[in-house]
């Protein structure tokens, strides 16, 4: 409402989540707490499309789920990498290197 | 693999989706508090930061769903509208009923008429292999299809590459002395390796050997399943038990199985060797047997039609005088066997698809009605987030609903159906027809039902969802909405109607042509009247009655004894009852006229001195018989007046003379009378040609009595059947039958009576779904119109006019229905034009009387909305506003 925030690129979210799972495992809002100071609060992941896509990631057993405590001694489900999200985050990323590399190359081309 | 873990993780979650919601709600909340958190770390008040929170969060229903529907397997929602359609039709039980009821007498009538089909047409004949068995017959320029001689069988069986193998058999009576008297039990006669030939194995005992078919070999028989059931009670003891068939002795060597039926011989009970010792099997001209063969590996039925055919003619060459014109004709035994009520049976599916697509385009349109009135509701839904999936997913569950009480309640009318009209089948049609005896509601028919039921929902589900994408939320939500989509909903739902209105005219003419042609069938000019006449076949087996003579003193005792009794006019014997078959043909050649070889073919009958009198027949000229006629030279004959026109056009027939092909003296006839035409064939056949020898002169062992009586000729029937036993013990007597019962249970009859009924009920149930169709569409138009209606008369309409206006709607789609139905009756009479008998497939007055009776009832159906249009009060129609 009013914010003028660009929208993921389609089909990102998942990617994001993988990568952000890469260092430590992390809850939910964790997640996007993350994803939004590292990319400076440009990049704001809409809890109506992350729990979603979290129940999609588990499906696909690229990530597991447990409670924990958190250091507030609060329950909370931290989500953890697998091998096979490993895997398919690689995947995704060199896809994702190609498809980004290819629109500059059309941009600087455009530009030329 | 991967597939497997991920159903096996769909499957745990949907098992545990209890918990798995719970989890999800507690991961929720503790983001929000988080979010609540850092609202009041950045400074805010402690209310604002918690309502921050949640609007940053959006709608925890929505999430949740959403969550549930990329892991889960959407039942959950599934379930919930099922309850939800349940409830809603449950809350409209008028609409729900009828729609449910409509479509099971739709599904009901299609599924009946497809066990019938699948019994018939689609369950393979229970031999081995049964695609490669073939009948094989002789064929004749005069007759078509002929039997085969038992010489030619065998010159036939020799010489061909084509069958693996070729075996023959012939109706048989035996006579069987049983407690309630001396009965005839029709048996067949075949060639020991028939059994073989059709695949089939005993039950019980062993099957014919080689050998036993010869003449000489000892008595031997099988029997039926349903025979050693009923005679023997199943006792495993009658192997190798001796019977008394016909005076002679057989040894009980097998039963047949139990799943056992030959349709060609349906009724039999008693299969013994056919041993050629008759008079007739010994000549090649008399043709008295049907063949039945395997063909080898890799031969089509059109290579053995050649070859068969080039057999033919070798021995027509060799043989011209009893072969000559005798091709041979070969037909896949299951056509055979079925081929007289394919046509039928798929009219009758034509009727019932026809029925079935008038209750579902009925159904349809009253669903689109209540689609119409929901679209309050659904706009609300759609509004308060339900996604288009969710809404349309509601549609189909609510179709799936309605048709699987359709189908449910249309497997119930199926089966009561089934029963009525198995029970209408005579015993003599269901011998003709044994496949029909195991007809139920089995795997073929449910799938069939079920694959209805499902189209049916598709449509269903299909139509409201198509209709409520064309509208939009905001259109839906305003309380008068009425705009363009009303204007939709009435194209659509008068296509509908007119769809339905041209349906109902098609069946219509069908039932009518098929009514009309069985009036014909049953009032066909038989040239004798049929009314008290009392017939019932005898036969005397030749142990008991070795000498012609005595044959021929049995019948005299008989009808002496017949014409005795109180109320009978006169009796007479024939070796063929009238009206019956055109069998029994004889091949003539006149006396003094050129001959080039060609066989006259004539219906051969013997008849008795009282045979005419009893008919009542017309005498055109000569003379009739007497009992006193004796073996003279020449010998006496009368022919039929078509005998008289065909072969002496311009003359007197009587005087004239004729024989047999070779004229052999002993042969000679001379006409002594002429006989008006009257029906010795099925009765839509037409008359050919007839010649009547006396009895005396030629006996035989089995006859038919025919009584004319001036009381009940039904109350006689026992009283003849008595009279035969009582001059011979050992003479049998079966088919005891009125000649008006004979008539109209006649194969021809039946088949005509059940078309016409059935296609007549599917025409009148299609009658009233058609004018409760037009009936809906109007009253809709005239509610949605009402304060269209009463500004007209607000403005000075007259109530005569509004009603014009209403029936002028009417009008143009009972116009376009009818229209639409006479090129549709007239298309889809001409498939049945070969069914139909005395009527053409566009016969007019049929047609106009059909268009009339759905136009006046499709007109008096919206008489009544046009009326109520008419009373309208235009002060109450405006302030509604």
């Amino acid at each position: 409402m009013g914010k003028n925030q660009p929208d993921l690129l389609p089909g990102t979210l998942d990617m994001l989540i993988l990568k952000t799972l890469t260092r430590a495992p992390l809850h939910g809002y964790g997640i996007a707490q993350s994803i939004k100071r590292l990319s400076d609060d440009v990049l704001t992941v809409e809890e109506g499309s992350l729990y979603p896509a979290l129940q999609r990631l588990l499906l696909q057993g690229w990530v597991k789920a447990e409670w924990k405590m958190t250091d507030t001694r609060r329950r909370a489900r931290y989500y953890t990498l697998t091998a096979a999200g490993r895997k398919q985050l690689g995947l995704e990323l060199s896809q994702f290197e190609q498809v980004i590399g290819a629109i500059g190359r059309v941009l600087r081309d455009a530009e030329a | 693999m991967a597939n497997l873990i991920h159903f096996a993780r769909r499957l745990t979650i949907l098992f545990r989706r209890r918990r798995f919601g719970s989890e999800l709600d507690e991961e929720m909340a503790f983001h929000r508090e988080q979010a609540e958190r850092e609202y009041i770390a950045a400074g805010m008040k402690a209310e604002d930061a918690r309502f921050a929170a949640l609007r940053s969060f959006g709608n925890a229903a929505r999430i949740r769903e959403k969550s549930a529907e990329v892991a889960g397997f959407h039942i959950e929602g599934m379930v919930q509208d099922l309850r939800f359609a349940f409830r809603q039709l449950r809350k409209n039980p008028g609409f729900a009923i009828t729609a449910v009821l409509i479509l099971a007498l739709g599904i009901g009538a299609g599924a009946a008429i497809f066990a019938f089909v699948d019994a018939a047409l689609i369950k393979p004949l229970p031999y081995a292999d049964p695609a490669r068995l073939a009948r094989i017959t002789e064929s004749d320029a005069a007759v078509g299809l002929a039997n085969i001689s038992y010489p030619d069988y065998v010159d036939w069986k020799r010489l061909n590459h084509v069958f693996a193998a070729m075996d023959v058999f012939t109706g048989a009576a035996y006579s069987l002395r049983t407690p309630s008297g001396t009965q005839n039990i029709p048996g067949v006669r075949v060639s020991t390796g028939f059994f073989r030939t059709l695949g089939v194995t005993p039950a019980l005992g062993r099957d014919f050997r080689e050998g036993e078919d010869l003449p000489g070999a000892p008595g031997t028989m099988m029997l039926t399943y349903g025979a050693w059931q009923r005679r023997f009670s199943g006792r495993a003891d009658v192997i190798g038990q001796s019977v008394n068939l016909s005076g002679e002795n057989f040894t009980i060597i097998g039963v047949l199985p139990r799943g056992f039926e030959f349709a060609l011989r349906g009724n039999a009970d008693f299969w013994a060797p056919l041993q050629p010792t008759s008079e007739c099997e010994k000549r090649r001209d008399c043709h008295s047997l049907y063949a039945v063969g395997r063909l080898k590996d890799g031969v089509t039925m059109k290579s053995a039609q050649a070859e068969m055919q080039s057999i033919a003619q070798k021995l027509e060459i060799r043989y011209p005088d009893s072969n000559r014109g005798r091709g041979a004709s070969i037909v896949p035994l299951a056509d055979a066997m079925v081929g007289n009520v394919r046509p039928m049976l798929l009219v009758l599916l034509g009727g019932a698809a026809l029925l079935l697509l008038i209750a579902c385009v009925n159904v349809a349109s009253l669903l689109l009605v209540r689609s119409e009135s929901r679209r309050r509701e659904i706009a609300v839904r759609g509004a308060l987030g339900a996604s288009p999936a969710r809404l349309s997913c509601q549609f189909v569950i609510e179709a799936l609903v309605l048709a699987a009480g359709g189908c449910a309640f249309g497997l119930g009318i199926a089966d009561a159906l089934m029963r009525i009209l198995k029970g209408l089948v005579s015993t003599d049609m269901m011998a003709a027809m044994p496949y029909l005896d195991g007809l139920s509601i089995n795997a073929h028919v449910l799938a069939f039902a079920a694959v209805v039921a499902l189209l049916a929902a598709g449509l269903f589900s299909l139509l409201p969802i198509r209709h409520l994408s064309c509208s939009d939320l905001r259109e839906g939500l305003a309380a008068g909405g009425r705009g363009s989509t009303g204007n939709l909903w009435r194209r659509m739902g008068a296509n509908l109607v007119v769809i339905e209105l041209a349906t109902a005219i098609v069946l219509l003419s069908g039932a009518g042509l098929l009514g009309k042609s069985l009036y014909r069938l049953l009032h066909v000019e038989l040239g004798f009247a049929p009314d008290h006449l009392a017939t019932i076949s005898v036969s005397l087996p030749d142990a008991a009655f070795p000498q012609d003579s005595q044959l021929v003193e049995f019948v005299r005792q008989l009808t002496d004894r017949v014409d005795a009794l109180p109320g009978v006019r006169s009796a007479g014997v024939t070796n063929a009852l009238p009206a019956s078959c055109s069998c029994n043909t004889d091949w003539i050649r006149l006396v003094g006229r050129p001959y080039n070889g060609v066989h006259l073919t004539v219906v051969e009958r013997r008849v008795s001195a009282g045979f005419f009198s009893t008919l009542q027949t017309r005498l055109l000229g000569g003379r009739y018989f007497t009992d006193t006629e004796t073996a003279q030279t020449p010998q006496v004959v009368i022919v039929n007046r078509t005998f008289a026109r065909k072969f002496f056009p311009g003359e007197d027939a009587v005087g004239k003379q004729f024989g047999d092909p070779q004229l052999t003296p002993k042969s000679i006839e001379q006409i002594v009378g002429v006989v008006d035409d009257f029906k010795e064939e099925a009765l839509d056949e037409e008359v050919d040609p007839a010649i009547y020898k006396p009895y005396i002169e030629d006996t035989s062992n089995s006859f038919s009595l025919m009584v004319r009586t001036s009381r009940d000729e039904k109350a006689l029937l026992p009283e003849l059947a008595r009279i035969v036993q009582e001059i011979n013990p050992s003479a049998g007597t079966d088919s005891p039958a009125t000649m008006m019962e004979r008539i109209d249970g006649s194969q021809v009859a039946y088949l005509h009576r059940s078309m016409a009924s059935l296609v007549g009920a599917f025409a009148a149930i299609a009658l009233l779904l058609g004018a409760v169709g037009i009936y809906g569409i109007v009253a809709y138009s005239v509610s949605r119109r009402t304060q269209e209606i009463g500004v007209r008369m607000a403005l000075g309409a007259e109530r005569g006019a509004v009603c014009r206006l209403i029936l002028k709607e009417a009008g143009v789609l009972i116009g376009a229905g009818t229209a639409l139905g006479i090129a549709g009756a007239i298309a889809a009479a001409l498939p049945i034009r070969k069914l139909l008998f005395g009527v053409q497939a566009w016969d007019a007055p049929t047609l106009i009387g059909v268009a009339l009776v759905l136009a006046g009832v499709a007109f008096a159906a919206s008489l009544i909305p046009a009326r109520r249009a008419a009373s309208v009060d235009p002060t109450e129609a405006l302030r509604a506003e």
